[in-house]
């Protein structure tokens, strides 16, 4: 279910960076997401067309940016990848880390379609 | 994240940002969490706690394992020491706003319907149907729910998950984001640990630091009245620092690293 609403919030973003560039439609939409996201990724492909429909993004290409989990340690300096439940130091061990990456849910980059009178 | 200077643009991620497109089009790079809008109103409802000095506490668990209950022992030990205000997260029923107003303690219930989380416009809106002046504490207990809230900035300061331990031990291995969002991790019916052969609360402790938490870990019952005094001395450490902190302008957010809240929509 939180897909769906995850779409949405998508759909409005895209929507307000459409206007931000005086495009006429949205052809492809990068969103960048890591397992701690929490949200999978071949659902929010599921859910996207129907929060997309009839918007200016409906024909858009989604494509996702897979994050992997990386944690720096604190101890060691290290950084390395981690499994998202064991997200200690791959080289000594150490639960003392910070996530430098997977835990991201982003919209990254939007590929807009100008319209010709404004085109370059 | 910042839209306006372009700090949001760095060499690692550069590349995604302009990349070549066919003629006629433009690729605009965002780099902008999902939940930007939840994450603005979260702030707004922190800057309303921070200025009355409010200590903000979110409560997340699964359903069933004793959120209610340790409030009502939590705010029947404080009564004459701080006021509490509490909202209710449920899907339906006033139940557990009753049972809070039987304590004497000021609660408004939140019935979210079918979405299964609070989010910062629904704690806003409650907050419009209370008294917060003179309050000190105010508890947010959220939908029970061991997935979804832990995505959601409302403002709070401090997140707190109770693990009961007629649940599994392996639960923090299990919901690794719900438990790396944790301030504090409260293994509660700890009373009941006698008759269950098969929790062990050092193992619950050692799931949560291969999450890379440093959070307290507390085992208390809230029925049978043990461990509370940790507890409650905890709570007001927490008060206190909330107090240092605003009396020097500054605030806190809960422990969730970089994006972790922006995992939702806003608008469930």
């Amino acid at each position: 279910m939180h897909e769906l609403a995850v779409a949405q919030a998508l759909v409005e973003q895209v929507d307000a960076v459409i206007d931000q560039h005086g495009a006429t439609l949205a052809r492809l939409i990068r969103v960048r997401i890591g397992p701690l996201a929490g949200v999978v990724p071949e659902l929010l492909a599921t859910a996207f067309p129907l929060a997309a429909a009839g918007s200016r993004m409906e024909h858009a290409e989604l494509e996702f940016t897979h994050a992997p989990i990386r944690v720096r340690c604190q101890t060691c300096g290290a950084e390395t990848e981690a499994a998202m439940n064991r997200l200690i130091c791959g080289a000594c061990g150490d639960w003392h880390t910070q996530i430098i990456s997977g835990d991201e849910l982003l919209l990254e980059s939007v590929e807009l379609e100008t319209s010709p009178t404004l085109a370059p | 994240m910042c839209d306006t200077c372009g700090c949001n643009l760095t060499p690692g991620n550069k590349h995604l940002a302009f990349k070549p497109v066919a003629k006629g089009a433009t690729a605009v790079s965002v780099l902008k969490g999902l939940l930007q809008k939840n994450d603005d109103q979260a702030g707004h409802n922190r800057e309303h706690f921070d200025k009355r000095g409010i200590l903000a506490i979110n409560l997340m668990s699964s359903p069933g394992s004793g959120k209610t209950a340790l409030l009502e022992a939590t705010l029947t030990a404080l009564k004459d020491e701080f006021t509490c205000a509490v909202i209710e997260g449920d899907l339906e029923t006033e139940n557990d706003a009753e049972r809070i107003r039987a304590k004497g303690v000021q609660a408004h219930q939140i019935v979210t319907g079918t979405a299964c989380h609070l989010d910062a416009h629904l704690v806003h809106d409650a907050l419009h149907h209370m008294r917060l002046d003179g309050v000190d504490i105010l508890f947010i207990e959220n939908v029970g729910n061991l997935v979804c809230p832990a995505s959601f900035d409302l403002g709070q300061h401090l997140n707190i998950t109770l693990l009961s331990v007629t649940e599994g031990d392996d639960k923090p291995a299990k919901y690794p984001v719900m438990f790396r969002a944790a301030d504090a991790m409260l293994l509660t019916k700890t009373d009941l640990l006698a008759v269950l052969d098969d929790f062990d609360p050092d193992k619950a402790e050692a799931h949560l630091r291969n999450l890379a938490n440093p959070a307290p870990v507390m085992r208390l019952s809230a029925r049978k009245a043990l461990g509370m005094d940790a507890w409650l001395t905890w709570l007001r450490e927490q008060l206190a620092a909330q107090r240092a902190r605003v009396a020097i302008g500054q605030s806190r957010r809960p422990a969730i690293q970089s994006d972790g809240m922006k995992y939702h929509s806003v608008t469930a």
